[in-house]
This record gives C-alpha cells, sequence and structure tokens, in this order.
C-alpha cells in the first residue's frame, strides 16, 4: 500500500466532532431572554429590511411615481410584462451575472492562494496580512478614483507602462469589450481581502499535528494542500463562493462612479438601471418591478448554491 | 491608561449623547422634519447644488444677503448636484416639507412643474419687489414659461463654450492683434484650426470629454444640430422628430475630428480632458464656461469664446439657466412669499458676483452695465445667451436626465469609433421612443 493510499482510509480523513448535545436548545427557559435579546435586531431588521420589501412588492404592481404621494394607479402585471420586454433589462442583467463571472473565480482562488502564502511567511507575516486586507477597507469612492486615475487614457500610470512596453496603449474604462474587465480587475484588488481574512482564519484552525503526521508518512507539501487544506477548508470556501457570488451580484458602485455605465451603456449593471428608472425617470414603480425581479435571480442563486453545498455535505 | 469601559457606563454614554443630540436638533431643520414641526416662520430655508467655485460664490452672496436683512434668518443647504439634488427636492415637496427656495434648472423645473410641485409666481407679486418680465433675458425667461405663467426666476444662462490657449493659439496663428482669436466660420475652418494647433502641441488640437461622460458629447452634438435647425423631441417630448439626414451631417463631422483626423482624443474622461487643456496638450477645450475657476486656478494663458457657427445656419449653441424656484407649499406662512421673494431679488443683484464664475447674468440692469461688459472673458460669449438652446421638454428630457444619457452615449459611441453614425441614429431613435411612448409619471 502506497502512503497516500493509507492516508485515504476513512480512518485518517479529517473528523468534525459532532456533538449531538449542543445542536439543539431544548431547556424552554431559553426562550424568552432570547427573544428579548434578539428584539433590538428584529425592530430594526423589521423596520428597514422586510418592511421596505413588502413594500417594494405592493409597489411594483402600481404605476407608482416618486412626483405623487401613493401608490398611483394598478398596473397589475404590466411593470413586469415591460421589464420582460424590455431590452436594456435584460442586457443590464447580463452585465450583473458576467461581473459576477468575471469576478467570483479570482475573488475565491487568489484569496486561497494569497492566504496559503501569507500562512507560510515566518516572517513579517503581519504585514501580508495588513497589505491584502489594506484595500478593503477603503470607501468604494476612494477606490474607485484611485482606479479612473490608474486607468486615465494618455495620463494613466497603466497606460504610461504598457506604451513603454511597446504596446497600443488600451482604451480601459472607453472600450465597451474591455471596461467590464478593467472594472473586474479593480473589484478583484479592492475586495480580495475580505475572502483572504475568511481563508486565513480557516487555515488557522486546521490542526497542525495533521501536517506534521503527513510529513512523516512522505506527503509533499502539494500533497498536503490538496489532501489536507482544501478538504478541510470546503466549508470556508462554501462561504466564501456563496458570500461572494451574492457581492458581485450587488455590483453598483464601481460602474457607476468608473463608467456611468458606459461606454454606450455597457457596464450598466441591473442595480444602475433601477436607479435610472426610479430616480432619474421618477418611475419607482417600474423599478420596484425591476428590483422584485433582480431579488428572485438573486435568491435563486443563492437557493442553487445551498442545495448544491447541503448535497455535498451530506456526501462528506 | 483607560480602563475597560463597562457596558453599562457604555449604555449611559449612549443614551446621554442621544438625548443631548436630539435636545439640539429641535431647532433645526431635521429636528423640525423629525418632529413634525415647522421650521421658525420668518426664516428663508433656501436649498442649492453648488460646490466648487460656485459654492464659494453663492456662500458670499448668502452672506451679503444676511447682513443686509438681518431680521431674516437664512437657512441655506447644499446639497450634491444632480439627480440625488431633484430626488430630496422632489421627495421634501411631495413631503410637505419643502424649502421656500430652490434652485433648479432651468430644463428641470419643467419636470417639477408639470408634477405640480412649484409655486405660480404673480406678476404683481414680482413686481412689489422690482421684478417684472423685460428685467431678464428673454431667452431664458420665455423658455422657462409654461403656458404663459411664471414659475422659475432665471438667474443665469451657462452655454456650451470653447476655451482656448491663448499661447497655443497665438503660435499657431488663429490670434488678431488684440489677442483673441479670429472667428472661425464652416466646418473646414474649424477643421483647419484644430490641424493648426495640433502643429502646435504636437498632441490634440481640442478636448472634450467622452468616456464616462454623456453629458459634453450631448452638448456639443445639440450646439451643432441646431446650428442646422434640427429637433430631437417634439408635443412634450410624446414624439421622436429626429432629423437623420442633418443627425449624420454632425455624426459624421464629429467622427472625422477624433476617429480620422484624430484632431481630439477619442477617448478621454472629463477630468482628463480638462487636464490635457490644462497642460498644453491641446490648444481648445469644449465645455461648459464653469470650468473658467478652474484654469484660472491653473494659472495657463488661456480665453473663452463662443463655441464656432460650424454648420452656418442662425447661430445656435447649447445651454442651460439656474432658476429660482418656490416649490409648492414653501409659501404658505403669512409673508413668507414676500421674505423669499426679497432673497430672490438679492441674489439677482449680485449677479456680478456670480457672474465671476462664468456664468452669463438673466438679470439685465447687470448683464447690460458696463462693468458686466468690462469682465472677460465672461463679455465675449455674452452674446451665447440670446442664442442659448435648451434641452427640449418632455418628462424624461432635462440636465442630467435619461434623454441626456441615451443621445450623449450614443453620440459618445460615434466619437470613440465604436458606432457608426447609421448604427448611432437607429440606436437613439430605439431607446428615444421607448421613452417617449410611456406614459409620464409626472
Amino acid at each position: 500500500m502506497t502512503i497516500t493510499a493509507d492516508y485515504e482510509t476513512a480512518e485518517d480523513r479529517p473528523v468534525r466532532p459532532v456533538d449531538p448535545d449542543t445542536t439543539r436548545v431544548t431547556e424552554h427557559g431559553h426562550a424568552k431572554p432570547a427573544w428579548l435579546f434578539l428584539t433590538p435586531f428584529l425592530v430594526l431588521y423589521l423596520l428597514f429590511i422586510i418592511g421596505p420589501s413588502i413594500y417594494m412588492v405592493v409597489m411594483s404592481f402600481f404605476d407608482t411615481s416618486l412626483t405623487r404621494p401613493g401608490l398611483g394607479a394598478l398596473a397589475g402585471f404590466g411593470n413586469y410584462g415591460e421589464a420582460l420586454t424590455s431590452p436594456d433589462f435584460w442586457a443590464s442583467m447580463w452585465h450583473t451575472i458576467w461581473f459576477t463571472i468575471l469576478t467570483v473565480p479570482p475573488l475565491v482562488i487568489l484569496a486561497f492562494v494569497f492566504a496559503l502564502l501569507a500562512d507560510r511567511a515566518t516572517r513579517g507575516r503581519w504585514f501580508f496580512r495588513l497589505a491584502f486586507f489594506l484595500p478593503y477597507i477603503l470607501p468604494s469612492a476612494v477606490m474607485a478614483l484611485i482606479w479612473i486615475w490608474l486607468y486615465t487614457p494618455e495620463l494613466g500610470l497603466l497606460g504610461k507602462v504598457v506604451t513603454s512596453l511597446g504596446f497600443d496603449e488600451p482604451n480601459w474604462l472607453g472600450d465597451p469589450n474591455l471596461a467590464m474587465w478593467s472594472l473586474a480587475f479593480a473589484t478583484v484588488w479592492w475586495t480580495l481581502g475580505f475572502n483572504f481574512v475568511l481563508y486565513l482564519a480557516g487555515l488557522q484552525d486546521i490542526p497542525r499535528d495533521l501536517y506534521e503526521a503527513a510529513s512523516m508518512d512522505g506527503a509533499s507539501p502539494w500533497q498536503q494542500v490538496r489532501r489536507i487544506t482544501i478538504p478541510m477548508l470546503s466549508r470556508t470556501t462554501s462561504l466564501v463562493i456563496v458570500l461572494q457570488i451574492i457581492a458581485s451580484l450587488k455590483i453598483f458602485d464601481q460602474p457607476y462612479i468608473m463608467t456611468s455605465g458606459g461606454p454606450n451603456f455597457a457596464t450598466r449593471p441591473a442595480l444602475e438601471y433601477v436607479y435610472d428608472m426610479g430616480f432619474t425617470n421618477f418611475r419607482t414603480g417600474y423599478a420596484a418591478a425591476v428590483s422584485t425581479l433582480f431579488f428572485i435571480l438573486v435568491l435563486a442563486v443563492s437557493a442553487v448554491w445551498v442545495f448544491l453545498t447541503r448535497r455535498q455535505e451530506q456526501g462528506l | 491608561m483607560i480602563g475597560p469601559v463597562s457596558r453599562r457606563t457604555l449604555l449611559k454614554g449612549a443614551f446621554a449623547g442621544l438625548g443631548a443630540a436630539s435636545l439640539a436638533a429641535c431647532s433645526s431643520p431635521v429636528g423640525a422634519g423629525i418632529a413634525g414641526s415647522q421650521l421658525d416662520p420668518g426664516t428663508v430655508d433656501y436649498w442649492n447644488l453648488f460646490g466648487g467655485g460656485d459654492g464659494v460664490r453663492m456662500q458670499s452672496m448668502e452672506d451679503a444677503y444676511r447682513k443686509a436683512n438681518p431680521g431674516t434668518p437664512l437657512q441655506a443647504v447644499t446639497l450634491a448636484w444632480g439627480n440625488p439634488y431633484y430626488t430630496k427636492l422632489t421627495l421634501a415637496t411631495v413631503g410637505r416639507k419643502p424649502p421656500n427656495v430652490a434652485v433648479s434648472h432651468l430644463t428641470r423645473m419643467k419636470t417639477l412643474q408639470s408634477a405640480d410641485l412649484l409655486e405660480e409666481l404673480k406678476p404683481e407679486d414680482l413686481a412689489r419687489h422690482g421684478m417684472s418680465a423685460e428685467m431678464f433675458n428673454q431667452r431664458a425667461w420665455n423658455a422657462g414659461l409654461v403656458g404663459g405663467k411664471i414659475y422659475a426666476i432665471p438667474i443665469d444662462t451657462h452655454p456650451f463654450v470653447l476655451f482656448y490657449n491663448t499661447k497655443i493659439c497665438g503660435q499657431a496663428g488663429l490670434l488678431d492683434a488684440a489677442g483673441a482669436l479670429k472667428p472661425i466660420q464652416g466646418p473646414d475652418a474649424f477643421t483647419d484650426a484644430l490641424a493648426k494647433v495640433q502643429k502646435v502641441t504636437g498632441q490634440y488640437g481640442a478636448t472634450h470629454g467622452i468616456n464616462a461622460d454623456t453629458a459634453t458629447p450631448w452638448r456639443f452634438f445639440q450646439t451643432l444640430y441646431s446650428q442646422l435647425g434640427g429637433q430631437v423631441l417634439s408635443d412634450e417630448g410624446t414624439k421622436v422628430v429626429l432629423d437623420d439626414a442633418k443627425a449624420t451631417q454632425v455624426l459624421t463631422f464629429l467622427r472625422s475630428l477624433t476617429v480620422e483626423k484624430k484632431l481630439m482624443p477619442s477617448s478621454i474622461d472629463y477630468q482628463g480632458a480638462i487636464a490635457l487643456f490644462a497642460n498644453g496638450a491641446a490648444g481648445f477645450h469644449l465645455n461648459g464656461e464653469w470650468e473658467i475657476s478652474t484654469f484660472q486656478t491653473a494659472k495657463m494663458p488661456f480665453s473663452m469664446t463662443l463655441v464656432p457657427n460650424v454648420f452656418g445656419g442662425t447661430y445656435a449653441v447649447q445651454a442651460d439657466s439656474h432658476t429660482l424656484i418656490v416649490p409648492r407649499g414653501g409659501a404658505t406662512a403669512e409673508g413668507q412669499l414676500d421674505l423669499s421673494l426679497g432673497f430672490i431679488k438679492s441674489m439677482l443683484d449680485q449677479s456680478m458676483t456670480w457672474a465671476q464664475g462664468g456664468h452669463i447674468p438673466a438679470w439685465q440692469p447687470v448683464a447690460q452695465s458696463d462693468a458686466f461688459k468690462k469682465l472677460t472673458p465672461q463679455s465675449n460669449y455674452a452674446a451665447a445667451a440670446d442664442a442659448a438652446v435648451y434641452d427640449p421638454s418632455g418628462w424624461y428630457s432635462g440636465s442630467g436626465s435619461n434623454f441626456e444619457i441615451v443621445m450623449g452615449s450614443a453620440i459618445g459611441a460615434v466619437e470613440a469609433g465604436q458606432l457608426s453614425p447609421d448604427a448611432a441614429i437607429a440606436q437613439i431613435r430605439s431607446k428615444l421612443s421607448a421613452l417617449a411612448s410611456t406614459a409620464s409619471p409626472v
């Protein structure tokens, strides 16, 4: 039997400690204080999340206008019909999904790789942690300004670098085929730190003796990563992916500030379409219908993901 | 060292802070809004959207009003420019907590009026404060009327203008003996002037914002298209009357400047276009006159003049006006209207201060004064006020509107070489038709 095959036996596989008693609270006495402690959160949650969401769904069936009080005339499914037949709606939905496709893989994979490297660094580990996490604390407007400067045609740093290497200067934010990639690149730099920290925390939860045992058995570093680190981090990965998909679907700030949804609408995401319809065009009823459709999309994506990970976890 | 703060101390502190804040808030607009009470009667509550140099000048005008009217407290609120401003103004008025006086672009005021959010201003009330129709620039005044009724008092006209670097244009031989730009007439003369400047700068003839900037391409297009006598919308925005031949002519010309002759950069944003002009990489810059302060601060040799009459028809140039409005419900308290009109008159009387920011005063006693005529470069393009073309009427039109975004996106794409003029016109037509056929939400 080879060493790796040995390690692959079920007994050696990392097992999560499961204590059946801690999974359910059976004592009735705890319920009351629990609700009491939850009240401040629940009040705010009802007032600012659940309430407005219900109002949004109601409003989506009316021709509500920003400039008139009340809900306005009943529109039935008219707003939904208009949205589903509008090429602008579908284009903006696709831009949101395209951005998600462009950003989720690098934000998950790079965060993992950098966390792994930072975890291995023996000296100056604090510096690497700080360096990767620092961009994340920037407000979106600051991050956008930095990258607008970097991307500025004729004068920007990136353009200068590319032209000094002998290439033509790409029109980073002005080319409809490139603009979304540029936004995605800036976003990866900006938000990588969050996933990085989650992975770093996950890495520190892996017992060191697993690695010791593996190396005593002759496992190479790459085998250790593949057979220990990645499986032990599977829950972190599920969490990172689902958080990242939702964060990427929420894209608004970057195109709103950096490209105004342009060039020629090439980067206008669903939320900016909602903004344009609701606040620029005063059609809050229609904007509510588009928001509801977007809500359904996010819900569907999250549901599919939860379903897939549940199955994966049951398989473990 | 400070020891760990106990939870109880923290809570106590937080409650004390909240209490103090709520007490202090009672007399402020925020407090009045939360409590649902009126602001002190006799106060003028004034909202505006001016930042930068305009913001500084507006504050000095407000201070002058305060000094002259010590008995009338002035509560001035400056909000972020653009859609957020109009959203807040609309919601405050719908929610019956409007300011007494507010700034609005003339092209936006029409939408507010059709939503029934403005008080009509009666000529007899205006006369009491020394204001009447003939004392204003007629173009701006008439553009602000709705069905012959007055809803807004224009304070200026802010046209699209041509900035030029006097040193570069002098080297290119484009200046007359007095050091002013020689008149440029016709598309060939304009192209030629840009080419001469390009030889001096080695980079570009002119610049204007294209990337992430839909307003500037629209302003340039509208200027040239209006010189051909073209219109985009009619019947309050319910009909698209775009003239394909004229639009093609303008778009083809714009494309030749950027894509074919490379006299203007085809991919530059608003700030980049300003920077290229300021550092001498271009001798001309097309923008609204409000950027005057930027170039004055840059201490560069420049002047400003009318955008040339490229297509030779009746001279026309894209412009808008800042107006002062009284939102519905903003004058219900006894004597409030007179306070508001007195404030408006005070702003008009200080038009000379306002003109420092590049704006052409709508108030004729100042616009016709010797002092303004001596003010350069403002007086060079003062004629633009009489040739001003405002955005067409329509609920989706006006400054920063979806109409400007639809037009500017397609025009910018032509200038960047991403769309042919034909494709751009087809795109404009399809997007505008969708808006034109939508029932007005206002």
